[in-house]
């Protein structure tokens, strides 16, 4: 590791920074701002935009701090007439290429290129609109992205996003000179390219080029139909990140404030998402189980690793780049298309309620989620409105609520209850760990030894976590797994998906159960979280997370007492073919 | 001085016919050292745009520890009026391809390229012919080098070595960041020298001759002599070798057609020069760029045309990478038709000059850099022309 | 269209899959199909392994990887300013006017497209046009045009 440290001056104050560090790198240290756009903590640095031109003493012209190491006695200047009247040039030039209707964008009051001009009060069109009229109808064909060529800047963020971090490669940069811009495969619109919908690229997107198409609108439609019943859960990833943008910071009185927001809007029943975690998280255990045994007893046919489904993108991924692997995928539904089954029956038969009245909006980090439409037994949909954390953060906003004053309130009583494991599902190798809990109190019959309630190799940083688990005791009926190696994977981002898959094509037989999540970092760097996003306010909402699980009272998905319930009530007492539909594709 | 008839200089096409790379053979029996300084005191600078040093781009590639390292020769001629390395190439490709191996030679590289712009497809077949006579006289030579050549795709920043380096490895013609330069991390991230043809061709005819007798030409910042791509208005378009430090007046006298009201130097990316200024401007490395372009504008042209053709050219051939570039270029296009056709005013002009030369100072490589060389000059000695 | 992925076949079989090799290749295929479809972009990504959207980037990138439908002969008329000064104009509209088409277009018959380039490197013998890969200079209207009807009845 080089130790080197090189002294330079900026702006005549000295710092010291390791050797390889770049003028960037040296001004955060000092706290000095130099603004930048097409600069992104989680990408690889491209020196494209020129907002962060600096003089350097002894080089004629200006160059990018993003790009340029330091080298000993490096006298830098951040704030010259020459730069700053280059900086300003190139802002008011991004402009005369931007379709700047701030106040109708989506990014107003959250866009960098907003900030940039208002630095420089740059609002007076200095050069010529370089805007073309067809680039201000923006492809909406996605169900979950929106691109507007109007807005972009041509930073190439999400092009670096979609090809570097995620590997999936939908945007490229095409023509060259004036005819330069970012696009797709021949142009083609998002509906018939390659894109799995995380939305990586629209929480990396500095204006509204790129961001998840809305669905809020519909939504306050739906609330002011007094003739509609509309039950709303969110999940714990989208509360413990809403204060970025909302302008708090998460605390153990934010979930039940969040409930007292959600009912101010209107909405008519608000439910523990949890709930349906833990049901989502006993399903899965059992037919993980199931799949063992299966394997155990026909070991010529491959059915196993056991993969999880509850990442829509991930399921996208796989139904284009390895379709082969699709049987191995679960049928359980995701925990969001259970809250909306089970809310459509259940919930229903319980309130005395017609299916057809009722209206389920989910709220989750996810913009694929948008693309996950089910129909349960009935032909009515299971979810009919997924959005994303921003557009609630917007609905919040429009509704002049402030959280942090209101009085704590409780879900609704009927599914109220989660277990700490649920919280756990949101952050890449979590399920796994609630899968494991369940796993080991089912096949062993014996009480969860409290060591297994923490399993640090799944809450590493790596793209592609493991771990491998043996009983020495097991329940009858579960002999063969007695003394078994049971190899566990936990997968986020999908360029680890993507090595993940080419793993399994040498050695199928290495895995038995293998989470998948396509976002960085699991559902917690979803992309429909607040902007703006990087590794390590995913790592911070990681954090809260796992402490959330700790101080659960309890910490494993099937001591939830309501499951219990339903389970007798309900899910077991529907003929079977029935209670596949509910919870199965 | 004495007149430009009397100097009549032939070093890049002479003394060819009967070439059987006895230069190389020579410069291969000499230390790496001995040849670099050489080329050092001889004072020979790059023959493409940019003007580096040669003799330091091989003494740093040289320095760098590397077992695998590349010669590249740039014949992505694709300036405005420049023609002189197609005819290099066409009629003495053994100095183009002996100056290459001498710089394998001097370097440790043992991989050549030739970078052949598409336009010049026509020239590969008999490029590869060469290539095969010279591997022949190579392996006589002992020396570990061999020479392919690679077509571009057909863009004009591929000219710039770090984009043209991006482009043979399969990506868009973009310049990189730099530092590092080629010279430490070019070719799949290793040392290489990235050099004009005519740059290889003059620094064969260096080792020929000696340095000392190269600095008989030129003037101590332009030493020697070099080829120039004459067109336009002229009454003998072609190439033709003259030596360093000579005036444009000295040029205009010869070539003109006693009517030149201008004479662009260094192609679109150049500087314009006035008929008032011919007397006081010397042709060589003091201020001008030297790709070798010469295209001179009798007093029926119209400057404001000619500017605007330079700069829908670079608003094409930008590749759009930065900011400056892309979209500069089409402003300052976009910005002297309006003022032509009355609507934007004069002063806009001002708005357009801060533009230009903030473009300078901003942009990512040679092309943004270079818009305001044309734009400036020919602004400031044709106003006229470019406002009504 | 099996056709351009034998050619790719053949051509990463001689030169491996490296990245390096992608602009030789997609050279190739325009040589024998005039220029890039879909397929064969498609067909370059898959061999390659790089994303298409990524091969179809760097194609458009340069001017002489078409991805719009050509002619079996594309005609390049230089354009800069030397070529200018010698009345590339007149050249320009002449071979319109002789194939009915505009700067841009094909012909019916798919035999001709007609298209504007940047500096050829003969500016001293302006005005200069390539057809495919064949070079033509000292042009005037009437020369121009009656090379193009050589081709014609090629």
């Amino acid at each position: 590791m080089e130790k080197t440290l090189i002294n330079l001056t900026i702006n005549n104050i000295p710092v010291s920074v390791q050797k390889g560090s770049t003028i960037l790198d040296a001004a955060h240290k000092i706290n000095m701002h130099i603004p930048t756009l097409c600069y992104h903590p989680d990408l690889k640095v491209a020196g494209n935009c020129r907002v962060c031109v600096v003089e350097v003493a002894g080089t004629k012209e200006l160059i990018t701090a993003c790009s340029t190491a330091v080298t000993e006695g490096m006298i830098v200047t951040t704030n010259s007439y020459k730069v700053r009247t280059a900086r300003k040039t190139i802002v008011e030039l991004l402009l005369s290429e931007h379709n700047a209707d701030c106040t109708k964008c989506y990014r107003n009051g959250n866009c960098e290129l907003q900030w940039l001009a208002s630095e420089y009060r740059i609002g007076d069109h200095v050069y010529h609109d370089l805007v073309k009229e067809e680039e201000k109808q923006p492809d909406s064909t996605s169900l979950c992205i929106i691109k507007d060529d109007s807005k972009c800047v041509r930073c190439q963020r999400c092009v670096r996003t979609c090809s570097d971090l995620q590997d999936v490669g939908t945007f490229s940069v095409i023509n060259k000179g004036k005819k330069q811009k970012v696009s797709t495969f021949y142009g083609k619109p998002l509906k018939d390219v390659f894109c799995i919908d995380c939305g990586q690229c629209t929480s990396r997107c500095p204006t509204a080029a790129l961001t998840e198409k809305p669905l809020y609108e519909e939504v306050w439609d739906a609330l002011a139909d007094t003739g509609k019943h509309v039950v709303i859960a969110t999940t714990p990833a989208v509360r413990v990140a809403i204060g970025e943008e909302l302008g708090f910071e998460y605390n153990k009185h934010s979930d039940s404030k969040i409930i007292a927001a959600l009912r101010l809007l209107g909405f008519d029943s608000v439910v523990d998402s949890g709930y349906f975690h833990d049901i989502y998280i006993v399903e899965l255990c059992t037919e993980f189980m199931l799949k063992m045994k299966q394997d155990n007893e026909n070991a010529a046919k491959t059915i196993l690793p056991y993969i999880t489904s509850c990442s829509p993108g991930w399921v996208e991924f796989v139904s284009t780049k390895c379709p082969e692997i699709k049987p191995l995928l679960s049928q359980c539904k995701s925990p969001r298309l259970i809250f909306g089954s089970l809310i459509k029956t259940y919930y229903a038969d319980k309130k005395a309620l017609n299916p057809k009245d009722i209206i389920t909006v989910s709220v989750t980090p996810c913009t694929a989620a948008k693309n996950e439409s089910t129909q349960s037994m009935t032909g009515i949909a299971d979810v009919d409105f997924s959005i994303t954390t921003r557009e609630l953060v917007r609905m919040i906003r429009q509704s002049g609520i402030d959280i942090q004053r209101l009085d704590a309130e409780d879900y609704e009583p009927l599914m109220c209850e989660h277990s700490g494991a649920s919280v756990l599902t949101e952050v890449s190798g979590g399920t796994t760990e609630a899968v494991i809990r369940t796993l080991s109190e089912l096949v062993t019959g014996n009480e969860l030894d409290p060591k297994m309630l923490k399993i640090m190799p799944l809450r590493s940083e790596h793209g592609i976590k493991e771990t491998v688990l043996t009983f020495s005791e097991v329940r009858t009926g579960w002999e063969f797994l007695k003394d078994q190696e049971i190899r566990f994977a936990a997968v986020n981002g999908s360029r680890h998906a993507m090595d993940f898959f080419k793993q399994l094509k040498e050695n199928q037989k290495h895995y038995h159960f293998a989470e998948v999540m396509i976002c960085q970092g699991g559902c917690i760097g979803g992309g429909g979280q607040p902007i703006p996003v990087s590794a390590e306010l995913i790592k911070a909402r990681a954090s809260i997370l796992y402490s959330l699980d700790e101080i659960c009272g309890q910490q494993k998905a099937h001591e939830n007492a309501r499951l219990n319930a339903i389970y007798r009530e309900f899910l077991t007492k529907t003929e079977l073919k029935e209670n596949q539909k509910i919870l199965y594709y | 001085m004495d007149t430009l008839n009397q100097k009549r200089i032939d070093l890049i096409f002479s003394n060819y016919t009967t070439s059987r790379y006895q230069v190389l053979e020579r410069s291969l029996q000499r230390p790496p050292e001995d040849i670099i300084n050489e080329l050092m005191d001889a004072g020979l600078k790059g023959r493409g745009n940019v003007g580096f040093p040669t003799g330091m781009k091989w003494k740093f590639a040289k320095r760098e520890e590397s077992a695998e390292k590349y010669v590249i020769c740039n014949a992505n001629e694709s300036e405005t009026g420049t023609f002189k390395d197609r005819e290099i190439l066409e009629r003495v490709p053994r100095k183009v391809l002996s100056g290459m191996a001498i710089c394998g030679y001097c370097t440790g590289a043992k991989k050549g390229i030739i970078y052949l712009r598409y336009e010049y497809a026509y020239l590969k077949e008999q490029l590869q012919n060469e290539l095969n006579i010279f591997h022949e006289h190579i392996k006589k030579f002992n020396l570990d080098f061999a020479i392919e050549i690679f077509l571009g795709g057909g863009s004009y920043v591929s000219g710039e070595e770090s984009a043209l380096i991006e482009s043979m490895e399969g990506k868009r013609a973009e310049p990189r960041n730099k530092p590092p330069y080629p010279v430490i991390s070019g070719l799949y991230g290793l040392p290489t020298v990235v050099n004009n043809v005519e740059t290889f061709a003059t620094a064969q005819v260096i080792c020929a001759i000696g340095a000392e007798e190269f600095l008989k030409l030129g003037t101590v910042y332009s030493p020697g002599s070099k080829l120039f791509s004459i067109s336009g208005d002229t009454i003998k378009p072609g190439i033709h070798e003259l030596e360093l430090g000579t005036t444009i007046e000295e040029v205009v006298n010869e070539f003109g057609d006693k009517n030149t009201k201008s004479v662009q130097v260094g192609g679109a990316s150049g500087f314009c020069i006035p008929h008032r200024l011919f007397a006081e401007t010397v042709i060589g490395y003091e201020g001008l760029t030297t790709g070798g372009s010469m295209i001179f504008f009798n007093n029926t042209r119209s400057m404001y045309k000619v500017l605007h053709e330079y700069l829908r050219f670079f608003a094409e051939e930008s590749c759009g990478l930065c900011t400056p570039c892309r979209i500069g270029t089409q402003q300052l296009l976009l910005g002297i038709e309006a003022i032509k056709r009355g609507d934007r005013p004069a002063g806009y002009m001002d708005v357009l000059k801060k533009l230009a030369l903030n473009m300078k100072t901003s942009a990512k490589c040679g092309l943004g850099q270079s818009v305001a060389n044309p734009f400036i000059s020919i602004l400031e000695n044709f106003k006229e022309e470019i406002l009504y | 269209m099996s056709e351009n992925k034998s050619l790719i076949q053949e051509f990463v079989r001689v030169h491996g899959c490296g990245r390096n090799n992608l602009l030789p290749l997609l050279q190739e295929i325009v040589h024998q199909e005039n220029f890039l479809s879909e397929e064969a972009v498609q067909a370059v990504a898959d061999t390659l392994q790089i994303p298409a959207s990524e091969v179809y980037g760097t194609a458009t990138f340069y001017n002489y990887l078409d991805t719009e439908a050509r002619g079996k002969y594309v005609i390049r008329l230089c354009r800069n300013i030397s070529c200018m000064m010698q009345s590339q104009a007149e050249i320009v509209s002449a071979i319109s006017l002789f194939l009915k088409i505009k700067v841009g277009e094909t012909t019916s018959d798919k035999k001709f497209s007609l298209l504007q380039a940047n500096c050829l490197g003969w500016c001293h013998k302006a005005p200069a046009m390539m057809i495919n890969n064949e070079v033509y200079t000292e042009l005037t209207p009437q020369k121009a045009v009656q090379i193009i009807k050589e081709y014609k009845e090629k």
